[in-house]
Parts: structure tokens; C-alpha cells; sequence
């Protein structure tokens, strides 16, 4: 009797240690070579954008965290940009620069989470130690601005939650002087690991038309060469002031996307000094009565004051009619927010761009024709959290 | 040819630096809690369980007006009002549920009265739903305390969310 040949229909995820959450892919192989991939989402689908229309505007900035974990101040960022840019609020210069310190940190933090991860997932376990070690200070300083870890909620419409810490100016710079050391501790460990070039290098390629086409951004659109960052070309929130690089790629494989992402790492510690020599004095809320809260001490000493508070805590603010795009350069690639106001408290619709959802989009094109082996390294080098896949 | 010698360079010469790397960590103090025994210390803006302030005099700031309520954006708070003896308003019943709390700040942030706050307890396991629905009695401070620490929170407080000058 004959045996029909057939290709192998795999199944990997949801349930897998190296698909980072709750992703499925729906492999067939023949023999070793991956004849079709397809991502299959929404196993965390917890319908954040449409709990956000049901929210006041100032109560939807909690869900922004919950998308990108590993990156919440980007998030909170991306969401207050755009409602801004609804209500026209300009912001004091402190503001803008305490936020691009805040957004800067985050790319730390996110990009030391997928070295971690990423390296643990083609066998380098001391990776993941050292990097979450790094990771801690950043997450400290979270804890020590708003509060919390990684539901950080600090980012807010026309300012800050509260006042930059005290001693903000001391742990950051502390930050700028211990982790390039530990960046090149990491090169030493993997750039010429001839283990990890093997595994990386030629692996999960994207060519830089392929990469435009799927409308990939961020690392994975700059591993391909192509040099497009919305921090150099579209500034939000005072990047124009900034000197910082691009790094770009050539060949569009994981190894590139590494480079890049830690050369990334070693501009942003660049932003944030730069960030906290020229750190302007001022408020850390736009005075924007009827929008953005009164200072504390006004609300318990006088009446004008204390009615505001109450009418925007109970009521929210009426955002004019008009839908605004916002779009930052978070660790992941772009994240814009699509926000529709109907005139009333509450936006008629919010449509968030997510950067991970788009690039795992492209994981056929990364993985199909190539090793069964191959396709964990390449779902580790897009870089995606699940959270903001499935929203 | 070429490739190959670069791929035995890196084993050779590369990979022993690597190696040194992670030798080098066997010296040094470990990064790690040992947990349950030794914790580390909160942030002083830590947002952990809550608590209810009280006035010098032993009653409660709290005069149940629901801005916490309103501002809370999972609907964890619910509170029901009740006349005192003086004629004062207070909360007669006040209670979060923690199932729902998502630890926020937003009702710290909107107390009018600087009555509720987010102090620095994390740990609140329980093995039963109820206790997780958290009341009046649980979250007031104990009257008379020992010390007084509520002036040096409300300079904390009044601090982290703006004085007049610094928003003027």
C-alpha cells in the first residue's frame, strides 16, 4: 500500500514557551522546510480599544497600559498625544522633556526584555538573567515616578500624573553610567558568538521592498535598511531637539534586527542625557482649566478650583467633532492612535495602530521556504507582546 | 575559506571572552531577594492596598462624596451615605472590591479630602472571594495610633500633585 504523501500539519502555540504569550502557528512542514505558516491571534482578545469608548477620556489611559506591557509610558504617550491633539493642548517644555526621558527609558526596558528573551529562546540563558538584572533599575525608577512597575499610568492628557521625583536626576544618571557597560558585556556574550551568528544570521530575511509592502515599521523595518523613524521623521513631543542616530540594517535578517536594537539602546541613553542636562523648570500639567486637573493644593483651598476637579473627575471633559491620528516611535514600531470625538465625554471610536500586530503579520513571509527550526528565531525577532497583538 | 577561519576566530578567541563574562558574575553579590523572609522597600509613591486617613480627633476624613467612585475607572468602589449625631455627612458603607481594583491611583488622585490613599502593602492573598471585598473597618487606620505620620504624608501628597506655584 502505498503512503499518500502529505505535508505535516503542525500545530504550535498557544501553549509554547517561544511564541511569547498566547500565539498560535499553524505550520506545515515538509520534512524540515516550512511549507506555509500562519499566525492565528486573539487568544488574549480582551477588546481594549472598545472598552475604551465606553470610557471618559481620562479613564481610558489605565487600558493603554495594558497593551504593551513591557512598553506602558509609550503607550500612555501615544493615547495623551492624540487626545491633545484633539483638544488642541499645548504642553509645558518640562513636560515634553520629562516625557521623552520616560519614552526613552521605555525603549530600554522593552528592548532589554526581548534581548533577554530572545536570546533565551536560541539556547543563551545567562541572557535572560542579566537583562531582567538591567531591567529592575528602570523599573524602580517606574515605581518611584508613578507608582507602579509596569502599570505605570503616569503619562496624562495635557501633563504628568504627578511631580518627577526628587531624586530622579540622580538614579537615571546612575542608569546612563552602569548600562553601556552591561550593553558591551552583552556584545561580548552574543555579537561574535559564532552560535548565535549561525542561528541568526541569513535567518527569517526580509528584503526592503517586502518590508514596505507589508508595512512593517520600527526595527524591522530599518533591519532591512530602510531609514524611517518617526522620532527624526515626524517629531512628537520635542524629539526636533534631540541628536540621536538611526541605525540602520543591510541584509533584513535577525542578526540586523539585533545590532539594531542594540545600538537603539545605546541611543536612547544618549536621549536621556541629553534630555537631563537641558530638563526645563516649570509645571508638570498644562493649565488648561476645565481639561486637565488643578494642582492638589487648589482643590482644597479654593472654590474655582475644587469645582473643576469635580466636574472633570465626574463629567470628563467634551472633545470637539474631528477624528486625529497620532503616531509615535515606540520600541516596537510605530503606534499611532486613531481617535473619532462626537463632541461628547467620550470618543466615538479609538482604533489603536499596533506595531506588533502588523509585523507578525509578515511571519509567513519570514518563515515559509525556510527551516521548521528557524521559525522560533524569527517570531523572537519581530518582537511581539500579545497583549497589543490581540488588544 | 574566509568565512570559516572568521567562524573558528570566533570559537577560539571570541567565545572564551563570553565565557569570561559570565565567570566574572560567579564574584559578585548576588541581585536577588531572598523573598518571603527579606523584602525590599516600596517606593514612597507605591500604589499598594488602601487605606482611609482619620482627623486627629479620631474621625474620618471621609465624608462620602463619591468622587472616587466617579473617578474609578473598573467601578471597584461603592459607598452609601448616613447622617452622624452632629448632622456631618459620612460613608456608612465604603467598600473596594479588590477583584475589580486595578490599582490606579485615580481615586487617590481624586479625593477632595484627602481621605483615601494607596499605601505600601502588596501582599493580599485570601482564600475565600469575600475577603476580597474590602470594607470600611478594613481599610480605616486604627485609632489612637502610635504615631502620627498623616502631616508627613500630606506634605508628600500635597507635594507629588502640584503646588500652586508650580503650576502657575
Amino acid at each position: 500500500m502505498a503512503i499518500e504523501e502529505k505535508d505535516l500539519h503542525i500545530n504550535m502555540g498557544p501553549q509554547h514557551p517561544s511564541t511569547h504569550g498566547v500565539l498560535r502557528v499553524e505550520l506545515n512542514v515538509d520534512g524540515e522546510t516550512v511549507v506555509r505558516a500562519k499566525p492565528v491571534i486573539g487568544y488574549l482578545h480582551t477588546g481594549i480599544e472598545k472598552t475604551m469608548e465606553s470610557k471618559l477620556y481620562y479613564k481610558a489611559i489605565p487600558c493603554t497600559d495594558r497593551m504593551d506591557y513591557l512598553a506602558p509610558m509609550s503607550n500612555n504617550l501615544g493615547y495623551c498625544l492624540a487626545v491633545e491633539k484633539l483638544m488642541d493642548i499645548e504642553v509645558p517644555d518640562k513636560v515634553k522633556w520629562a516625557r521623552v526621558c520616560l519614552a526613552e527609558l521605555t525603549r530600554l526596558n522593552s528592548h532589554l526584555v526581548w534581548l533577554g528573551t530572545h536570546a533565551l529562546d536560541l539556547g543563551a540563558m545567562s541572557m535572560l538573567l542579566y537583562a531582567f538584572r538591567e531591567r529592575e533599575m528602570i523599573l524602580d525608577i517606574y515605581e518611584a515616578c508613578a507608582g507602579q512597575r509596569m502599570m505605570s499610568t503616569y503619562i496624562r492628557i495635557g501633563g504628568l500624573a504627578k511631580e518627577l521625583p526628587s531624586d530622579f536626576d540622580k538614579r537615571v544618571r546612575q542608569i546612563i553610567k552602569e548600562i553601556p557597560d552591561r550593553i558591551d558585556d552583552y556584545e561580548t556574550l552574543l555579537t561574535n558568538n559564532q552560535i548565535f551568528i549561525n542561528r541568526t544570521k541569513n535567518v527569517a530575511v526580509i528584503s526592503a521592498e517586502d518590508a514596505i509592502n507589508w508595512s512593517l515599521s520600527g526595527p524591522m523595518l530599518r533591519g532591512s535598511g530602510i531609514k524611517h523613524d518617526l522620532r527624526k521623521d515626524n517629531p512628537y513631543s520635542g524629539y526636533e531637539n534631540f541628536d540621536f542616530e538611526v541605525p540602520i540594517g543591510r541584509n533584513g535578517d535577525a542578526y540586523d534586527r539585533y545590532l539594531i536594537r542594540l545600538e537603539e539602546m545605546r541611543q536612547s541613553l544618549r536621549i536621556i542625557e541629553q534630555c537631563l542636562d537641558g530638563m526645563p523648570e516649570g509645571p508638570f500639567r498644562a493649565h488648561v482649566p476645565g481639561v486637565v486637573l488643578p494642582p492638589k493644593e487648589d482643590v482644597l483651598h479654593k472654590m474655582e478650583s475644587m469645582i473643576f476637579h469635580f466636574k472633570i473627575i465626574t463629567e470628563g471633559f467634551p472633545a470637539p467633532k474631528g477624528a486625529v491620528y497620532a503616531g509615535i516611535e515606540s520600541p516596537k514600531g510605530e503606534l499611532g492612535f486613531y481617535i473619532q470625538g462626537d463632541g461628547s465625554n467620550k470618543p466615538a471610536r479609538v482604533r489603536v495602530r499596533p506595531p506588533s500586530f502588523i509585523n507578525l503579520a509578515a511571519l509567513p513571509a519570514l518563515t515559509e521556504g525556510h527551516l521548521f527550526s528557524d521559525v522560533v528565531c524569527a517570531i523572537g525577532s519581530i518582537d511581539i507582546v500579545l497583549g497589543e497583538v490581540d488588544r | 575559506m574566509k568565512e570559516i577561519f572568521k567562524a573558528l576566530g570566533n570559537v577560539v578567541i571570541k567565545m572564551p571572552q563570553g565565557f569570561y563574562v559570565t565567570f566574572k558574575h560567579l564574584f559578585k553579590k548576588p541581585v536577588t531577594l531572598d523573598y518571603p523572609r527579606k523584602k525590599k522597600p516600596m517606593a514612597p509613591r507605591y500604589r499598594g492596598k488602601h487605606y482611609l486617613e482619620r482627623y486627629d480627633d479620631g474621625t474620618e476624613r471621609c465624608v462620602c462624596c463619591g468622587l472616587c467612585a466617579a473617578a474609578c475607572p473598573a467601578d471597584a468602589i461603592y459607598m452609601e451615605p448616613e447622617e452622624t449625631e452632629k448632622g456631618e455627612r459620612k460613608a456608612r458603607v465604603y467598600e473596594i472590591n479588590l477583584l475589580r481594583c486595578i490599582f490606579c491611583g485615580f481615586c487617590e488622585e481624586a479625593c477632595p479630602e484627602e481621605a483615601i490613599f494607596l499605601g505600601q502593602e502588596y501582599e493580599f492573598s485570601a482564600d475565600d472571594r469575600n475577603k476580597f471585598i474590602w470594607t470600611k473597618e478594613d481599610m480605616l487606620v486604627p485609632h489612637p495610633r502610635k504615631d502620627n505620620p498623616f502631616k508627613k504624608i500630606l506634605r508628600r501628597v500635597r507635594k507629588v500633585y502640584g503646588t500652586p506655584e508650580a503650576t502657575r
